[in-house]
């Protein structure tokens, strides 16, 4: 089984879970024999010292002879204007936007509306595709580009090893999934880790809302993380339900582990933490609230909202306007090890999440021996039983169940001994279990 | 003459209202007086009256041949009382036909036998004088919360003046003894030990509407031919369960009414075999033998032992700190506070707090109000806190008033 995957995010290059999600599950593949080509939009370094049965190549940098850029061409505006129906490619879009920083950005795209169209054919022989491989403002665009370099790719493979999947991960890389399945035939899989109605609620940006709806209309089988996200692809999407196949994500175990000390000034204190984008999706402002109710009850808590993101400054103005800005505190965008010594150190992980389809980091906390609370709305709580459960708007509710953790250790350690064991039956190579047995039905339906 | 012995256990526990750590120092309330009524009124419904009606029904038809055991726990009594007293009435009815016999356990459902001698004790006697005044009998019998037993119980009860107690047949303590036989716990002299055939009684407790198990479905006449198959090989036949099986865990439209309804006429139907009650049987039968019991069983889960209410260490904890209260709610002896205390004993809330999702996780699952075992733990907890809130302080006026008084 050899397989074309397209992700926008992999390790060292992460911005959140999806990079994290792709490495486990390619890691578990390839240890299964399955060959992956994994195009991801730039690469920083070779690629090289990967497993041998997982390669990365970068779109950026990827050359087009002019023949091939014509086809690929064509079929791309026919995609974009028939399928998805998006005019603009230079329109005002950003993953993870509110309105406050559209107009921020509007400036930066009139900007950048002068220099060259980067993705058009010039006049010469072959032509170099570039792309950044982050979330800018921009991004349609590189969307788009990154869409011609996955098709190009995909001639190149089957004119060469051949492959027998094509696997897409999140809306950003479904055009290069649908250009390649219209070039090649191969059966397409589009894994849905998040999408528009999880990460903006009702205010959704219609394009990128398009983009899901073409990508997951044109697969062959939509992958998604949690049953929570299949109701959501089958209500808001209208993807047949018997297209959509749930496969759970995992964590991948750190071989080794350090040890964090608390410091012994801070030992009377409990920490509680909340880690991730400091957005929409994520319910921070659910989080404040509640450390305000636990607050006048235990004064000697301490909260932490580690992460960044658009909502980062309201939360911190909250934190003043609430007068719990010395016992709430906010140490920005963290990464490797300060990840891990922030969980070592907290007393209880919370994940308040409005709309999370899968949520992997309440496992990386549980790895670290600290107790999890989750919002009902969190995938992940299908297969995490032995955490805490709320609604993410039930601050009163949260805040009590903040205050039992900590004053009851029983209640912790049976927690984390629970979970600690439920840990054991979600790992990456069941999940990948999963994805092949649905790339061989995929594969043999499609003769 | 081989007999049938029926005994159906009646039980609601108090359930807790959410109760927030907020909550804590803030509201003496804890019962979730919705839910309790809302409950009564349908199990009542489903239940209670339907079932009371039938058995009535049975035990003047066959003019004395049909006779039945309950056990009321004094948690249910009180809900009648103050929820549906239509029910308390029909089971009084039933009581003075003389067929029906009633037993003693526990007064709050409890499992104060573990923690405390001088709580079970009390709560017996409390039991005793209930049943007492609510159906006229002074019970001879005793069962412990949950059938929970071992041969310390039993001395405990033969010594407070019992003639018998009931236990689970459990295989592991059992072996290749019968439990459709009388015996006499190890270490006594005196009472009897009347053991749950649990194969038969879980046949129609539990089995009754499984459309997977080959036998379904249990008819009257299928189930009356297995009881005479015990025929020289038994003397009573120990049909235990809950009594809420009939019309709640298996439902009206399952037929469990009519297959009770039906169930005395085949039973009959051979002469060689009748109904006795508890204290009838060991009144007719001899003892056959001594069983040693030395550690704690029930009829709880396939383990059957303590792990539903004690396997971890939430569990615990919960119930250790609410019998370190005993001290101080013994010496304030107010009745209300005492009252509380019994009601948190009740079995029903560590059973929620249970773990064992797996094996038998379904039946937990069927009977938790609360979304998780954590839950059912913090809300607990929160309770308890409040409770010994209260208690220290009402503790604390106590003392310093005693001091005033010796100052005086």
């Amino acid at each position: 089984m050899r397989v074309l995957m397209f992700g926008w995010e992999f390790p060292p290059h992460i911005s959140g879970g999806l990079g994290t999600a792709c490495h486990g599950m390619t890691q578990a593949l390839a240890r299964q024999g399955v060959d992956i080509v994994f195009l991801v939009p730039s690469l920083k370094g070779d690629g090289k010292g990967m497993d041998a049965h997982l390669s990365l190549r970068s779109a950026s940098g990827t050359k087009v002879r002019r023949s091939t850029a014509r086809t690929i061409e064509t079929l791309n505006e026919e995609l974009w204007q028939r399928r998805i129906q998006v005019q603009h490619v230079d329109s005002l879009l950003f993953a993870y936007a509110t309105q406050q920083s559209y107009a921020l950005r509007e400036q930066a795209v009139r900007e950048m509306r002068q220099h060259t169209q980067r993705c058009t054919v010039p006049h010469e022989e072959e032509q170099t595709l570039t792309l950044r491989g982050d979330y800018g403002a921009d991004l349609l665009q590189e969307v788009q580009c990154y869409g011609q370099a996955g098709a190009a790719l995909a001639l190149q493979e089957q004119a060469g090893r051949g492959f027998d999947v094509i696997h897409a991960h999140d809306w950003m890389t479904y055009p290069a999934g649908m250009l390649a399945k219209k070039l090649t035939g191969k059966p397409l899989v589009v894994h849905v880790h998040a999408t528009e109605y999880d990460r903006s609620g009702e205010n959704i940006n219609p394009d990128v809302a398009a983009i899901e709806r073409a990508g997951m209309l044109a697969a062959d089988v939509v992958m998604v993380v949690s049953h929570l996200t299949r109701s959501l692809v089958v209500q808001r999407y209208n993807v047949p339900p018997e297209k959509v196949v749930v496969v759970h994500n995992a964590v991948s175990r750190h071989d080794a582990r350090q040890r964090y000390d608390v410091p012994p000034l801070c030992h009377k204190e409990k920490r509680v933490l909340f880690m991730g984008r400091v957005t929409f999706q994520k319910g921070p402002e659910y989080f404040v609230e509640a450390a305000a109710e636990v607050l006048r009850r235990m004064p000697n808590v301490r909260f932490i909202m580690a992460g960044s993101g658009d909502m980062l400054p309201r939360m911190v103005r909250r934190a003043g306007q609430l007068r719990i800005g010395n016992r709430l505190h906010f140490p920005g965008f963290m990464r490797g090890a300060e990840v891990d010594r922030m969980y070592a150190m907290s007393d209880l992980y919370v994940m308040p999440s409005v709309s999370e389809p899968f949520g992997i980091a309440p496992l990386e906390a549980v790895l670290y021996d600290v107790p999890v609370m989750l919002s009902y709305q969190s995938g992940v709580a299908e297969v995490l039983h032995n955490a805490l459960k709320v609604n993410f708007w039930d601050t009163h509710e949260m805040a009590s169940k903040i205050c039992a953790v900590l004053s009851y250790p029983k209640l912790a350690a049976a927690m984390v001994k629970n979970c600690r064991e439920e840990l054991k039956t979600i790992t990456w190579d069941k999940a990948a279990a999963h994805i092949r047995a649905a790339y061989a039905r995929v594969c043999h339906a499609g003769g | 003459m081989p007999a049938v012995c029926f005994y159906f256990q009646v039980h609601q526990p108090y359930r807790l209202r959410h109760y927030t750590f907020f909550d804590i120092g803030g509201s003496p309330f804890y019962e979730d007086v919705q839910a309790n009524c809302d409950i009564m009124l349908k199990v009542a419904r489903k239940c209670y009256l339907p079932m009371n009606a039938l058995l009535l029904e049975c035990i003047r038809k066959y003019e004395g041949r049909f006779r039945i055991a309950f056990s009321l726990s004094g948690t249910v009594l009180d809900q009648f009382e103050e929820y549906a007293p239509e029910v308390l009435e029909s089971f009084q009815a039933l009581a003075a036909t003389g067929c029906v016999e009633m037993l003693d356990e526990t007064y709050g459902h409890s499992l104060s036998f573990l923690y405390s001698r001088e709580s079970f004790r009390t709560q017996v006697a409390e039991h005793r004088a209930r049943i007492k005044s609510l159906f006229g009998q002074e019970p001879r019998v005793f069962r412990n919360t949950e059938l929970i037993y071992n041969n310390a119980l039993a001395k405990e009860i033969e010594n407070l003046g019992y003639d018998a107690l009931l236990a689970e047949g459990a295989d592991h303590v059992m072996g290749w003894r019968s439990p459709n036989y009388v015996y006499r716990p190890q270490g006594c002299s005196r009472i009897a030990l009347l053991l749950k055939n649990y194969a038969l009684s879980d046949d129609i407790a539990f089995r009754f509407s499984n459309h997977d198990w080959p036998e379904y479905p249990l008819t009257a006449e299928k189930f009356a031919h297995w009881v005479h198959a015990m025929n020289g090989s038994g003397e009573s036949i120990n049909l235990f369960m809950d009594y809420e099986t009939f019309g709640e865990h298996q439902w009206e439209h399952s037929g469990i009414f009519e297959f009770m309804a039906a169930l005395p006429e085949y039973i009959l139907q051979n002469p060689d075999f009748c109904f006795k009650t508890p204290s009838e049987v060991i009144a007719s039968k001899e003892v056959r033998g001594t069983l040693d019991v030395p550690n704690f069983m029930s009829w709880a889960d396939a383990e059957r032992d303590l792990t539903a209410w004690l396997g971890n260490d939430m569990q615990k904890d919960a119930i250790h700190a609410l019998y370190a209260c005993q001290d101080k709610v013994l010496a304030l002896n107010d009745a209300g506070m005492t009252r509380t205390w019994e009601r948190l004993q009740t079995s029903d809330h560590f059973y929620y707090m249970c773990t064992k999702w797996f094996a038998d996780g379904d039946v937990h699952k069927y009977f938790n109000a609360y979304g998780s075992p954590y839950d059912a733990y913090i809300n607990f907890m929160n309770v308890l806190a409040d409770f010994t809130l209260r208690l220290d302080a009402l503790y604390a006026a106590q003392q310093a008033t005693a001091a005033t008084t010796i100052q005086a």
